[in-house]
C-alpha cells in the first residue's frame, strides 16, 4: 500500500495514561508502541497492541522458559507455534491435539466459561485438518466446604457436557480434583485430540498477494470485550456501552463449523486457515500475515455483525465464539461459498493479503488502523522474570507418620474421599461413547479411542499431582509427565508426545516464576527421558486472589498408540484365583501424600523422587507384557498407593483380592512400616494380574527379573471382599457404597 | 408487529424443571411455594398489520412448531404497537 | 436392501448407525452401502428402510427434534412411513418421530433433569416386528443411552392402547428383567424405552443399538436389531 493510507491517524491526546493502564500495558511497553508505530496509536491501535502483548497472545513470561523443552522426535510433525501439534501415527495418518484453559471465564460463568472452553480448543484441533475423536477435561475446585465450590463443579460440568455432547466428540476422560487453593481460582483446562491424514494438514502461514481473507461462521457479537476498556472514554456516553462481556457457545453452529471446514478441507481451496480466538480477528490476521511475511488489509464493514453499531475496536477484540478466518484461492471462492452455504454458516470476504507488511483496517474505505505487523510481533515483550527456588521441605521418614487405627477403615474414608472418590457422577453427564469408538471408557487409566475403521487406537490421558508440585515443583513437574506416561503404558500404549496446560500464579512474584521454572525443568527432564516431546500448550498466569496464588498445575495431556486393539488391557480384575503382582520398588514414601493430607490433615514433607530411568525401564517392562498378552488386568499406582489402586481394581472388575505383604507377618513388610505400604506414593510402580495358571505367575516374575525390575506377588484375586494384610475382609458393597458415595451425596442427587 | 407466545406443559404433565425449582426456592427459603412450571417466552416481530391476521398466523406458528400440543399448551400476546 | 440415513444440521450419529448397517450388509448379496440423504433432500431415492440417526438435530433448540421434524426430507419420510416403509428413529430420531406424530407421545426432559450417557438394561417387549426379529421376546439387551430428553410420557388412554395392541418395543429393566423403578434412568412412563408404531413397521428407541454392535466396544447386543432388519427387509 501507498502512503496515502497513511493520515489522519494520530490523534494527539486521545490516549491518557489510565487508557494504557486500563489496557494492561505498562508505561515502558508503551513507550515501545510509539516507538514501532512512529507516532501515537489510536484507540483502536492500542487495543490491538495491547492483546498482542498479553500474557496470553506472546507468552512474555514464559517464553524463555518454554524454549528450553525438548519439541523433537522422529513422530514430531509440528510441534509448538500452531494451532495444535502434530505427531505421525503411521498409516498415513497424524494425530493433532493441545490443551487450553479457560479458567477464568469459568470462574466468573461456569458453564459458559467450560461450554466455550471446550469450543476454542476443539477449533484449535480442527483448524488443522483434523476430525476431532476425543475431549478430556481437567477440572480442579475449591474446597467442597466452600460455598461456591458445588455451583461451580455443578455449571462446569454441565458445560462441559452441555457443548461436547452437541457437537458429537466423545468426552472420554480427565480429572477432577478439589484443593482450598483453588477456592478463588479454578481450573478448567480442555484437551481435544483429533485425527487427519498426515499429507492434508493445514496451517495459519498466509501466502498469495491478493489473496481473499474469508471470514465463516458465527457473526460477531461484542462478547468478550473486556469490560474496563468497554467502559473508557470513547465509550461512555453510550448507554448500552456496558454489556455482558461473557462469551456464549453454540455448540450446534460449532458442529456445523466442523462439518463445512472439513468439507472444504477436503478440496484444495484453502491455502491458510486460523480459528479466531482469544483476541479474536486481531490476532488471526495478524498471525496469518506474520507467519507469511505478509500484510493484511481488512475492511470492516463487511464483517458478519451480531449488532448494529460495533465499532472497529469492537469488530477486532470481539471474542466472539464459532468464527473462522481462512485465506483461500481466488478460484475458489464460490466452491467455498457453497460448502459455507449448505450448513447455513456466514461467509464473507472481508480482505485481502498485501505485500506491504503492514496491518491496514478500513471502515467504508477510510483508513481506521495501520499496524506494521513484524515490528509489533518482534517488539513484544520478552521477560526474563526473576525466580526464586522453593525451598525443599525435608524428607518425611515412613516410620515418622503414624499409622491409622484400622487400615481397612483407612482405605474406605480414602477410596470415599472427594479426590479419590467415583468420578462416574461426571462422566455419565459426558457422552463417551459417540463415534462408537471408545474402547477404553473413562475411569481407568487412559482412555483408548479406537482409529476409526482400523485395530488401532490412540490412548489418552490427563494428569498432574499439584501437591507435589507445591513441595518440590520440579519433582512435581518430572512427576506429571511420568504419571502421564505410566498411564499409557498402563493400557498398553506406546506413549509418542504430550500437550502442557502450565497454570500458576503471578509470575511477577518471584516465588511463583521459580514455580513456573521449576515444574517447565522437571516436564523438560521428564519428557526427554522418556522420549514424549512437547508439541503444543498452553501458559495460564495470574491464577490468584488477594495475593494468594494456585498451587502450581502443569497439566499434562499425554497421548500413546496402540497397534492391536486386542493387545490392551484395563484395571478390571478378571477372573478369581489370579495371581496379583506389584512391580516397582515400594519404600512406603508418605511425603506429600494423599494419606498424610486427607487421613492426618498434614501437608509436608518431599515428593516423591521420580527415577526417570527407572519409570522407562519398568514401564517398558509392562507394556511388553501386557503386549505379549502375559497380563490380564494393569493398573498405574499413584494417588493413594497401592491400596487405593487395589480397591479399585477390585471395584472395576467386582472381584475382591487377599494380598499379603511381602515376608509372612505384616509386621515383617521389609523396612516399611505397613501403612506406609499400603499408602505410600512411590512413583515408577504398577500393579497386574497374571492370567491362568501358576506358571504365568512365575514367568512374569522371571520376566521382570530378567529386566531388572523389582516385582513381588503380593496377593490373589477372588471372592467378594478386599483383606488387607492382617485386617479384616472390606466387602466389595462397603467398598463401593463409599467409593461411588461421595459425589453423588456432595452434589445433592 | 410485536407478538409474544408463552409455551406451557399441559396441566398434568410432570414437570421435573419446575419441581427442581420449587424444590430450590424451598431450600433458600420460599416454603411457601406450592408449585412451580415452567414454561418458555417466545418474542416475535412480524411484517403484519392486521392484529387478527398476525393471531391466526401465529396460532399455525404454535400448531406446526412452536408447541408440541401433545405435551404442551399455547398463549399468543399481541402487542398492536403505540 | 437399500438403506437411506437422513443426515440433519447437528445430527451426530449418523456414520456410527451407517458403520453399522454396513457391518450387517456385509456379503449378504445385493446389498448396497446406506446412502446419506441431506435434510434439504425431499426427493431422494427409493429405499426400504429409513434411519433418523442420533444426534442433536438444529441444537435440540426450541425442543430436541421439533425442527428436523418439519425438514424437506421429514416430510417426506412421512410420506414413505404413512405408506408402510419402515422407519427406524434412535434417540433424537425418536423425538423427531414423536414430534411428527408417526409415533405417539412425547420425550421430556429426564426425571434427573441431567444428561445421563451409561450402559443400561433393556427388556424386548415383543419379537414379532422387522426390528426385533432377532431376538426372544423377554430376552435382555445391555445398550447404552445418552440423552437428556428420553422421559417418555403419553396419557394413560395412549399408554393402555400401546400396551394392548403391543407396541411398546422395549423397557428398561434390572439386569434380571425386573422392571423396577430403579431401572428407569430418565422417568419414561411405564420404564418405555421404545415404541412402534400400530403396524410396527416404525420403530423409536431412546437407547442407542449402533454403539454397541461390535464387541471391541465391550458389547453387540445391538447388533441383532439390525441384522434382524437386513434380514427381514431384504
Amino acid at each position: 500500500m501507498s502512503e496515502a493510507v497513511r493520515p489522519n491517524l494520530a490523534r494527539s491526546g486521545e490516549i491518557t495514561p489510565e487508557i494504557v493502564a486500563e489496557h494492561g500495558l505498562s508505561e515502558a511497553e508503551y513507550d515501545r508502541v510509539i516507538e514501532v508505530l512512529g507516532r501515537e496509536p489510536n484507540l483502536l491501535e492500542l487495543g490491538i497492541f495491547s492483546v498482542m502483548w498479553s500474557e496470553h497472545c506472546s507468552y512474555k513470561s514464559s517464553k524463555i522458559w518454554l524454549k528450553t523443552l525438548p519439541t523433537e522426535g522422529p513422530q514430531v510433525i509440528l510441534g509448538p507455534g500452531e494451532n495444535a501439534g502434530v505427531i505421525d501415527i503411521g498409516e498415513g495418518l497424524a494425530a493433532i491435539f493441545k490443551m487450553e484453559s479457560h479458567n477464568h471465564p469459568s470462574f466468573i460463568e461456569p458453564y459458559q466459561g467450560a461450554a466455550t472452553g471446550v469450543g476454542g480448543i476443539l477449533r484449535d484441533v480442527f483448524t488443522m485438518g483434523a476430525r476431532p475423536i476425543a475431549n478430556l477435561n481437567a477440572l480442579r475446585f475449591g474446597d467442597p466446604d466452600h460455598p461456591r465450590t458445588r455451583h461451580l463443579v455443578a455449571g462446569v460440568v454441565a458445560g462441559v457436557g452441555g457443548y461436547g455432547n452437541c457437537v458429537g466428540v466423545p468426552t472420554v476422560g480427565g480429572e477432577v480434583n478439589f484443593d482450598p487453593g483453588y477456592n478463588g481460582n479454578i481450573l478448567v483446562n480442555a484437551m481435544t485430540v483429533g485425527i487427519a491424514r498426515k499429507d492434508r494438514i493445514f496451517t495459519s502461514g498466509a501466502s498469495g498477494i491478493g489473496n481473499p481473507i474469508v471470514y465463516v461462521g458465527s457473526k460477531t457479537g461484542r462478547d468478550g470485550i473486556h469490560g474496563a476498556t468497554m467502559a473508557s472514554a470513547e465509550f461512555d456516553d453510550r448507554s448500552e456501552a456496558k454489556r455482558p462481556t461473557v462469551q456464549v457457545g453454540d455448540p450446534f453452529t460449532e458442529k456445523l463449523l466442523i462439518e463445512a471446514c472439513l468439507e472444504l478441507m477436503a478440496t484444495d481451496a484453502i491455502v491458510a486457515i486460523q480459528d479466531l480466538g482469544a483476541a479474536g480477528l486481531t490476532c488471526s490476521s495478524f498471525e496469518m500475515a506474520s507467519k507469511g511475511g505478509l500484510g493484511v488489509e481488512l475492511d470492516l464493514e463487511t464483517v458478519p455483525c451480531r449488532e448494529d453499531g460495533m465499532t472497529p475496536y469492537e469488530m477486532m477484540l470481539s471474542e466472539s465464539q464459532e468464527r473462522m478466518l481462512m485465506v483461500i484461492e481466488p478460484a475458489k471462492e464460490d466452491l467455498a461459498r457453497a460448502v459455507f452455504e449448505k450448513w447455513d454458516l456466514e461467509f464473507a470476504v472481508i480482505g485481502r493479503l498485501t505485500d506491504t507488511g503492514r496491518m491496514v483496517l478500513k471502515l467504508n474505505g477510510a483508513v481506521v488502523g495501520d499496524l506494521p505487523i513484524d515490528p509489533l510481533a518482534e517488539a513484544a515483550p520478552e521477560y526474563d522474570r526473576p525466580w526464586t527456588p522453593t525451598p525443599a521441605p525435608a524428607e518425611l521418614a515412613p516410620g515418622s507418620v503414624p499409622a491409622p487405627e484400622d487400615m481397612g477403615r483407612a482405605l474406605l474414608d480414602l477410596v470415599g474421599s472427594p479426590d479419590l472418590c467415583s468420578r462416574r457422577w461426571v462422566w455419565e453427564q459426558y457422552d463417551h461413547m459417540v463415534m462408537a469408538d471408545t474402547v477404553g471408557r473413562p475411569g481407568g487409566d487412559a482412555a483408548l479411542v479406537r482409529i476409526h475403521g482400523s485395530d488401532r487406537a490412540l490412548a489418552i490421558t490427563t494428569d498432574c499431582t499439584p501437591r507435589y508440585c507445591q513441595a518440590d515443583p520440579k519433582a512435581g513437574g518430572a512427576q506429571a509427565v511420568a504419571e502421564a506416561w505410566r498411564n499409557l503404558t498402563a493400557v498398553g500404549a506406546q506413549p509418542l508426545a504430550i500437550t502442557d496446560n502450565l497454570n500458576f500464579g503471578n509470575p511477577e512474584r518471584p516465588e511463583i516464576m521459580g514455580q513456573l521454572v521449576g515444574c517447565i525443568q522437571g516436564i523438560g527432564e521428564a519428557c526427554a527421558a522418556l522420549g514424549m516431546p512437547v508439541v503444543s500448550g498452553n501458559v495460564s498466569l495470574y491464577n490468584e486472589t488477594n495475593g494468594k496464588g494456585i498451587p502450581p498445575t502443569p497439566v499434562i495431556g499425554a497421548v500413546g498408540l496402540v497397534d492391536d486393539i486386542a493387545r490392551t488391557t484395563d484395571i478390571a480384575f478378571k477372573a478369581a484365583g489370579e495371581a496379583i503382582v506389584l512391580i516397582g520398588e515400594t519404600r512406603g514414601h508418605l511425603g506429600a501424600s494423599i494419606y498424610l493430607r486427607d487421613a492426618l490433615g498434614r501437608r509436608e514433607g518431599a515428593a516423591p523422587p521420580v527415577d526417570l530411568a527407572a519409570e522407562k525401564r519398568h514401564g517398558d517392562l509392562v507394556r511388553g507384557l501386557i503386549r505379549g498378552g502375559r497380563v490380564s488386568a494393569c493398573h498405574d499406582l499413584a494417588d493413594g498407593g497401592l491400596a487405593v489402586a487395589l480397591a479399585e481394581m477390585a471395584l472395576a472388575g467386582d472381584l475382591g483380592a487377599t494380598i499379603e505383604a511381602p515376608g509372612s507377618a505384616p509386621e515383617d513388610a521389609g523396612e516399611t512400616p505397613l501403612h506406609a505400604w499400603l499408602f505410600g506414593e512411590d512413583q515408577a510402580r504398577y500393579l497386574v494380574t497374571a492370567p491362568g495358571a501358576e506358571e504365568a505367575a512365575e514367568s512374569l516374575l522371571e520376566a521382570a527379573r530378567a529386566a531388572g525390575v523389582p516385582a513381588a506377588r503380593i496377593g490373589v484375586t477372588g471372592g467378594p471382599a478386599l483383606t488387607l494384610p492382617g485386617g479384616a475382609p472390606i466387602s466389595l458393597g462397603e467398598l463401593r457404597a463409599a467409593h461411588e458415595g461421595w459425589l453423588p451425596r456432595y452434589m445433592g442427587d | 408487529m410485536k407478538a409474544r407466545v408463552h409455551v406451557t406443559l399441559k396441566p398434568g404433565i410432570l414437570d421435573p424443571q419446575g419441581k427442581a425449582i420449587q424444590h430450590a426456592l424451598g431450600a433458600l427459603g420460599f416454603g411457601a411455594v406450592d408449585k412451580v412450571r415452567q414454561g418458555k417466552v417466545i418474542d416475535l416481530e412480524i411484517a403484519e398489520t392486521d392484529p387478527e391476521a398476525a393471531r391466526a398466523s401465529l396460532r399455525e406458528m404454535c400448531e406446526k412448531l412452536l408447541a408440541n400440543t401433545v405435551i404442551e399448551n399455547y398463549a399468543i400476546e399481541i402487542d398492536a404497537g403505540p | 436392501m437399500k438403506a437411506a440415513i437422513v443426515v440433519f444440521p447437528g445430527s451426530n450419529c449418523d456414520r456410527d448407525v451407517q458403520v453399522a448397517l454396513r457391518q450387517s450388509m456385509r456379503g449378504a448379496p445385493g446389498h448396497d452401502e446406506p446412502i446419506m440423504v441431506w435434510h434439504k433432500d425431499a426427493d431422494f431415492e427409493k429405499v426400504d428402510l429409513i434411519v433418523l440417526p442420533g444426534g442433536f438435530s438444529y441444537g435440540d433448540y426450541l425442543r430436541c427434534g421439533a425442527m428436523a421434524a418439519h425438514s424437506p426430507a421429514m416430510t417426506e419420510v412421512v410420506r414413505r412411513a404413512k405408506a408402510g416403509v419402515p422407519v427406524l428413529g434412535i434417540c433424537n430420531g425418536f423425538q423427531m418421530l414423536t414430534e411428527t406424530g408417526l409415533l405417539p407421545g412425547a420425550l421430556l426432559r429426564n426425571a434427573g433433569l441431567k444428561f445421563v450417557c451409561r450402559d443400561v438394561h433393556i427388556r424386548v417387549e415383543t419379537s414379532q416386528s422387522p426390528f426385533t426379529g432377532r431376538y426372544q421376546t423377554g430376552q435382555r439387551l445391555r445398550v447404552p443411552i445418552a440423552h437428556h430428553d428420553g422421559n417418555y410420557v403419553a396419557d394413560e388412554e395412549e399408554l393402555e392402547r400401546l400396551e394392548a395392541r403391543g407396541q411398546i418395543a422395549f423397557r428398561y429393566c434390572e439386569p434380571d428383567g425386573a422392571v423396577t423403578e430403579a431401572a428407569n434412568p430418565n422417568g419414561a412412563a411405564r420404564n418405555v424405552a421404545g415404541v412402534f408404531n400400530e403396524a410396527k413397521t416404525v420403530l423409536g428407541l431412546m437407547p442407542h443399538p449402533e454403539r454397541l454392535a461390535d464387541s471391541a466396544l465391550g458389547g453387540a447386543d445391538g447388533r441383532p436389531l439390525f441384522d434382524g432388519l437386513v434380514e427381514a427387509l431384504s
